[in-house]
Parts: structure tokens; sequence; C-alpha cells
């Protein structure tokens, strides 16, 4: 269908953005890369937003290092993600998702800023910046703050961001040498949303692993990750089961999503072991 | 500095090498401002939701969904459609292997798809079959089962490798 939209300006900088969204009477939405958001008005899921185009505001855009962690802006196109050398190196996890969303026009127009707000418990990107303990960066009328990644997600499509905030980066640690960093996931096609996924990644402290798509939003299987501390690949598989909330729906049953995640967890724990090596 | 939200928008873009200025709704999609305004119907509307591929554009030298973008977003962009390309011979090539190996029954899906492979060639080299699957997976077509449009996409890569190894 045709979208159905109150009203649309383009943003001349952060503050402005901020300012149109606070005019807005709760009708205001932050258009980035509108791979999410045009869809959702096209299938009419959102009508009447008074859309506020961020995308031009190239002080948004690409990845940087500063102060021994890597700053990533949020306009930054997931084929930015996926080719950037500093994200290649630094932060693989990223680059190597970034591989998984959707389809190449697709990933020419998203960005990470766009995902992690909109928060789709299928999407790649929150789990990402969860199992790598990230911070965002967000501005809003009463300035600006930064929010764990751990505590950003609160549920389907709802995150930590307050009526009027903007996110404009993110941050993250670097990998530490000889952190490996893996995606697991399983799709019925290219492209589609993962039935489930995991993220995992190992430092000397110990393991990390963010599930989608069996929850409402990204978890951080704390459970699976003692156990795989301990070097109990069979207890991890069966503490990640208790540990995620999947739902049946037309793809797939919650049971066949827990058996996935378990599966999707030992081929992680291989492709660790011989990257490691 | 404007803080007025606005139902029509003024742009200003360049389609297939054309300055052309406009007031366009402002939900409008890229892909019916070019249809529909421009007479551009190279590229389809169909799924409206960003997973068939029809409406595949290049867009600032990118392939980008006609239908996730709004023709307010397009101000001051560089946009090719097929028609485009077609006549400035930039993918000639491509369209002949298509003919030669039949990669099109109803041709529906073909501006999409000739606009997204173009993009894959235009990066070198010769991808392998699996890397021409991944990289078409965003364009649908429901005739030829897909074989013959990745013979042609080969081909092409092939050829042109060759033309640049002389």
């Amino acid at each position: 269908m045709k979208a159905s939209v109150a009203g649309y300006i383009r943003a001349n900088d952060v503050a402005h953005a901020v300012r149109l969204l606070a005019s807005a009477d709760g009708m205001g939405r932050v258009l980035a890369g509108g791979q999410s958001l045009v869809a959702a008005m096209n299938m009419r899921l959102s009508t009447g937003d008074m859309l506020v185009d961020i995308s031009r505001l190239t002080e948004l855009e690409g990845v940087t290092e500063e102060d021994g962690r890597l700053r990533i802006g949020a306009l930054t196109r997931h084929a930015e993600i996926g080719r950037n050398p500093l994200i290649q190196t630094h932060a693989p996890l990223l680059a190597e998702a970034a591989g998984h969303i959707a389809h190449a026009a697709i990933r020419n127009r998203g960005t990470i800023g766009g995902a992690l707000a909109h928060a789709d418990p299928a999407a790649e990107f929150p789990a990402c910046i969860l199992c790598l303990n990230a911070v965002l960066h967000v501005t809003g009328p009463d300035g600006s703050r930064d929010i764990a990644a751990g505590d950003f997600f609160h549920g389907l499509f709802e995150t930590a961001l307050e009526e009027g905030e903007i996110l404009t980066a993110i941050s993250l640690p670097k990998a530490e040498p000889g952190e490996v960093q893996v995606v697991e996931e399983m799709a019925r096609r290219a492209g589609d949303y993962a039935l489930a996924g995991l993220c995992v990644t190992r430092r000397r402290a110990g393991y990390r692993i963010a599930a989608f798509s069996v929850g409402p939003r990204p978890i951080l299987a704390t459970g699976a990750m003692q156990a795989l501390d301990a070097g109990d690949l069979d207890a991890a598989v069966a503490n990640l089961a208790e540990e995620i909330e999947p739902a049946s729906d037309t793809q797939a049953s919650a049971a066949y999503r827990r058996h996935l995640a378990g599966v999707l967890l030992r081929r992680a724990a291989l492709r660790i072991e011989g990257e490691a090596q | 500095m404007s803080d007025q939200f606005e139902n029509r928008i003024d742009i200003a873009l360049t389609v297939n090498g054309e300055p052309v200025e406009a007031r366009v709704p402002a939900g409008q999609h890229l892909v019916d401002f070019l249809r529909l305004e421009l007479g551009l119907t190279g590229a389809h509307a169909s799924c409206e939701h960003g997973v068939c591929g029809a409406c595949t554009l290049r867009v600032n030298g990118d392939a980008v969904r006609g239908c996730l973008m709004l023709a307010a977003q397009a101000d001051g962009a560089e946009i090719w459609t097929v028609e485009g390309l077609s006549d400035s011979a930039a993918f000639t090539d491509l369209q002949e292997a298509f003919v030669a190996r039949n990669a099109l029954q109803c041709g529906f899906c073909t501006p999409g798809m000739l606009v997204a492979a173009e993009e894959l060639l235009s990066a070198g080299g010769v991808p392998d079959r699996a890397e021409i699957r991944e990289h078409l997976s965003g364009n649908y077509c429901r005739c030829t089962g897909y074989e013959a449009i990745v013979d042609a996409v080969e081909t092409v890569a092939r050829a042109r490798a060759g033309e640049a190894a002389q």
C-alpha cells in the first residue's frame, strides 16, 4: 500500500531535530534509513506520522576510534558496517551480522541507529550490541545521556528512549587480542529474519551470549555463559533453553526455536574453538 | 531554519542525467514519483514493503528499494532507472545476456533484477554462483526459477573480467 504521512521536514542538525520532535505533539517520528519505518507506514501499521528526516546529518555518520573505544554514528549504514576496516578489526561481530540483514539494497539504506531504536527482537544488531556491552548515546530536550545496552531493550519494539530523544551514536570496547566473535543464525531464506540466532564472544573474562528472535527482546544468556566458562557445553545448551522465551508463530514453533538455539550454540562453540587456534 | 512540517515538499534532483524539480506529497514513494510524475515506468511498484525488489533503482550509486524511500528524501540525489541505464548503454551486455539465456519470461522483475545485478557486477571480479544468488536474493522472479538469471550474470561477469584482462 501507500504510506500515510501527516508531514515531513528535513532536520539541519541534531538540536533542530530534537526541537522538531518536541513540536510534533507526540506524532513526531525520526526517519533515518527508513527500511523498517517506511515499510511499516506502507502497511499502515503506522499512520499520521510527522516525519523528522535526519538522514542528511552527516555528523551522525561514520566509525571512529575514541579513547580506546569504537564509536559508530547512528546513521552508519549496514553496508558500511559490513565493509568498514575499523569494524572488521575491532568489532567483527557487527561486520558478520551485517551480512545477515535483509538484502543488499536494504543494507545500502538501513542504518544501525535505526535498527537499534526500532528494537525488533528478531534483528541482529540489538543482540550484537548487547553481546558487545555497548553504550548508546542519545540526545533529547533535556540534553544528552548514555544508556548501557543491557538497559536499553525493554520489550517488543520498546526501548529506554524517552519521547523526543534521538539515538546519535553507540560506542563499544574494542575486541581484545585473541577475542573471537561469531554470529550463528537460522533463517528459512537468505535475508529473512532468523528463526533463532546467537551472538557469542569469548574474551579473557569469559563468554558472552546474546540470543535474538527467541523472545520479546534480545536476551543475555548468563546461565549459558557461566556453563561455557566452566567448559560444559551440554549444560550451556540446557541453560540457554531455560533462559530464552521463544514464541510460536507461522514460521516456527517455540519448541523448534528452543531446539535451534541449542544447535546454534554448539555451532558457535565449534567455530570459536576453530578460529581461536 | 524552518520548523514547519510540510505536506508537500520541494525537491531538486537528477534523474537519468537530467535535472528535475518537483513538489511531491510527503508520503509519496520515490518509485511512484518516477512512474507517475516522470513517466519512468521501468521500475515496478509491486509488494510495496521492500520484499520483492521489483522497484530497485540506483540512488547515488547504490541499488535501493524505490518503495522504501520517499521522494522527499531524494532531494539532491542522483537517480538512475532502467530507462537511463539502457539509453546510456551502461549494461547492454547484461541485457543481451538476459535475452540470450532466456533469463526472463514475463519480465516484471527484470528492471529491478538488472539494477541489482549491475551493482554486483560493477564491484568487479567474477562472483561465484552462490554470491550471485546471495546478491539477488532480494529480487523475486516467479517465472524463471533463477537458474537462467544466475547464468546471465555469471556470463557477463566472466566476459567483463576477460575484457579487463586483455
